[in-house]
């Protein structure tokens, strides 16, 4: 056999068992927690390589208690679930108000400073935000703001605006301006054409915005700790859980619980988009 | 913004008559007032809660500021070089920035690696690939909190399945403490990062990947190139300038990065980064002007570092 021979036969192997160690090594940590969450805190400390759940100790005890209210001796999931969804919802509607006629100015309109639009908004994207976060301690703090979700919310705005003007735009250069240009010769004004036009034809990318401003939302971790954690019954999913991990009562089984609560709303709304939200992030890369 | 927005469907040939006291704005204009018009909330929105925060963080940099005496500070008080000093001289600080360093580069690296070869092995049809390719995304979607609460699960000297499996199977003598000894945890935090991150560098590889032309692998095959040559000669030179950018953009993203070090180990165990550190500055000490200070030095030196970088490489990135 040649050389090309044997690469070929050799990398065509190497190929499926690669594949298949980054499916495990991507995959494990999410059917571990899965596991765990649905095991009883005893058989776990007994046996903890178990790899399936044996049918005798299947509990969903785990979910009960971590959902229920703190009143009822639980650990208030539900709270921060309605505050996250509260959070993320409007974080998402907000964002896409402020950021579909930004996007569309950008794209389209020939404006002084647009240019340096652009060159803002990727240096927003890339500065630390931990040089935001301080001030908007101080201004927060002494605004009464700490503690708000309100506060929150407007904080994920500016967060997820670079990206979604980004991607929007993006999206609209697509979109071919004789389209638009008919529809100003049949008498449609601008905000018409915008809505008549342009936004029904942006719609897949207007979605695949909504998602991932949402999952943004619903993930994030610092600011929701720096402006929350005084307030136990505006905690987000995601704090409440790391600041119970935190401690040794909870057991780490019912916290497994907690964590597929705030991974399986994710990973639906993810698989459910996967396509719309893979192309609509990367539709930019081409060019680069 | 009512002002500035024209009037729906009127075409500039129906303003000609009258001799008009302020002459009527041309199309040109007209659209360059809807332009700021639609961009400003966008401005304004990100000006308030990104551009004023951080020339206030430089501005606090300079003060004297604790969170019991913040009523009484103006935005312009007295200006000290107190804070820079102290933040330069404390000790750790120097370590502190070199964890960072390493932390960041064994990020970027081992994310990009990683996303390299996922992207390679996925590069063509194979069945069930549409699922692979997403299940591969999922670290990077799922929530920080959950990855890195099930990591700490697995890791754990107890009850963690890594040991368990690890002293049955490959005859560890005694639990590693991963995250909680100095010689593990920096390395299990960068390994972290790689499997959180390796997604965002596969997806930028494989999109262009899926841009080069089959022709030109056709060719080389046709000449003799075997499947490195053809990795080595054809497709590396492709995918360079996408790695370059990549170089950058996680390289800045993880220097920033507070949330992954700060669940995995509180910045324990020989892993404080200076995201970390500020933010301790801030809550535990309530030290704001130090806090300030410190972060202002992260993103200088970030910026040192990213100009460097751009000498080097910008004419790849560009």
């Amino acid at each position: 056999m040649d050389r090309d021979a044997v690469e070929t036969v050799s990398l065509r192997w190497l190929r499926r068992l690669v594949i298949a160690v980054f499916l495990v090594v991507t995959v494990f940590p999410f059917y571990y927690m899965l596991v765990l969450s649905v095991r009883p805190i005893e058989r776990l400390l007994l046996d903890p390589g178990a790899l399936v759940v044996g049918f005798g100790e299947l509990t969903v005890a785990t979910y009960a208690e971590v959902l229920k209210a703190t009143a009822d001796g639980g650990q208030g999931f539900l709270t921060f679930i309605r505050n996250s969804g509260l959070v993320a919802v409007a974080a998402t509607v907000l964002t896409l108000v402020v950021a579909i006629p930004g996007a569309y100015a950008v794209a389209r309109l020939r404006f002084f400073g647009r240019r340096q639009v652009d060159f803002l908004f990727l240096a927003v994207y890339l500065f630390p935000s931990i040089v935001i976060a301080i001030p908007l301690f101080v201004v927060f703090t002494r605004a009464g703001l700490r503690g708000s979700l309100f506060g929150l919310v407007l904080v994920y705005i500016s967060q997820t605006l670079p990206v979604s003007v980004y991607m929007l735009k993006n999206y609209f250069e697509t979109i071919p301006v004789s389209l638009e240009e008919s529809a100003a010769i049949d008498g449609a004004g601008r905000l018409g054409i915008i809505r008549r036009v342009s936004l029904p034809l942006a719609m897949p990318s207007i979605m695949a915005v909504a998602l991932y401003d949402f999952m943004i939302a619903w993930n994030e971790f610092l600011f929701a700790l720096l402006f929350l954690v005084d307030k136990p019954d505006r905690w987000t999913v995601s704090l409440g859980l790391s600041l119970l991990a935190d401690g040794v009562e909870v057991p780490k089984t019912v916290l497994m619980a907690g964590s597929v609560v705030l991974t399986l709303p994710i990973v639906i709304l993810f698989f459910a988009s996967e396509r719309l939200l893979t192309e609509g992030l990367t539709s930019g890369a081409e060019k680069g | 913004m009512t002002t500035t927005a024209p009037g729906p469907g009127r075409s500039p040939t129906r303003e000609r008559p009258a001799p008009p006291r302020r002459r009527p704005l041309t199309l040109r204009r007209r659209e360059s007032r809807a332009g700021l018009a639609l961009v400003a909330p966008t401005l304004l929105v990100t000006i308030a809660v990104i551009g004023i925060p951080i020339v206030w963080t430089v501005v606090l940099a300079f003060q004297r500021v604790r969170l019991a005496t913040l009523r009484k500070t103006g935005l312009f008080g007295e200006f000290t070089m107190d804070n820079i000093d102290r933040v330069l001289h404390t000790p750790g600080f120097a370590d502190t920035l070199w964890v960072t360093l390493i932390y960041s580069l064994g990020g970027t690296v081992g994310s990009i690696v990683l996303g390299l070869v996922a992207a390679l092995v996925v590069r063509r049809p194979f069945r069930g690939r549409t699922l692979v390719r997403a299940s591969m995304l999922l670290p990077y979607v799922a929530p920080v909190v959950a990855v890195t609460f099930v990591w700490q699960v697995m890791l754990d000297p107890q009850l963690g399945i890594v040991n368990h499996w690890g002293q049955r199977l490959l005859g560890w003598d005694a639990p590693v403490p991963f995250l909680s000894q100095e010689s593990t945890a920096l390395a299990t935090v960068i390994a972290f990062e790689a499997w959180r991150y390796f997604p965002f560098a596969f997806l930028f590889l494989l999109a262009r990947l899926q841009a080069v032309p089959g022709e030109l692998e056709e060719a080389a095959r046709v000449d003799g190139a075997t499947p490195t040559q053809r990795f080595r000669h054809i497709l590396l030179p492709q995918l360079l300038p996408v790695i370059a950018l990549l170089g950058v953009l996680r390289f800045i993203m993880t220097f920033n990065k507070f949330d992954d070090v700060y669940l995995l180990t509180g910045g324990s165990a020989g892993t404080e980064v200076v995201s970390v550190r500020v933010y301790d500055f801030l809550t535990a000490r309530t030290d704001i002007g130090a806090a300030a200070a410190q972060a202002v030095v992260l993103a200088v030196v970030l910026i040192v570092f990213v100009l460097i970088y751009l000498r080097f490489f910008g004419r790849r990135v560009g």
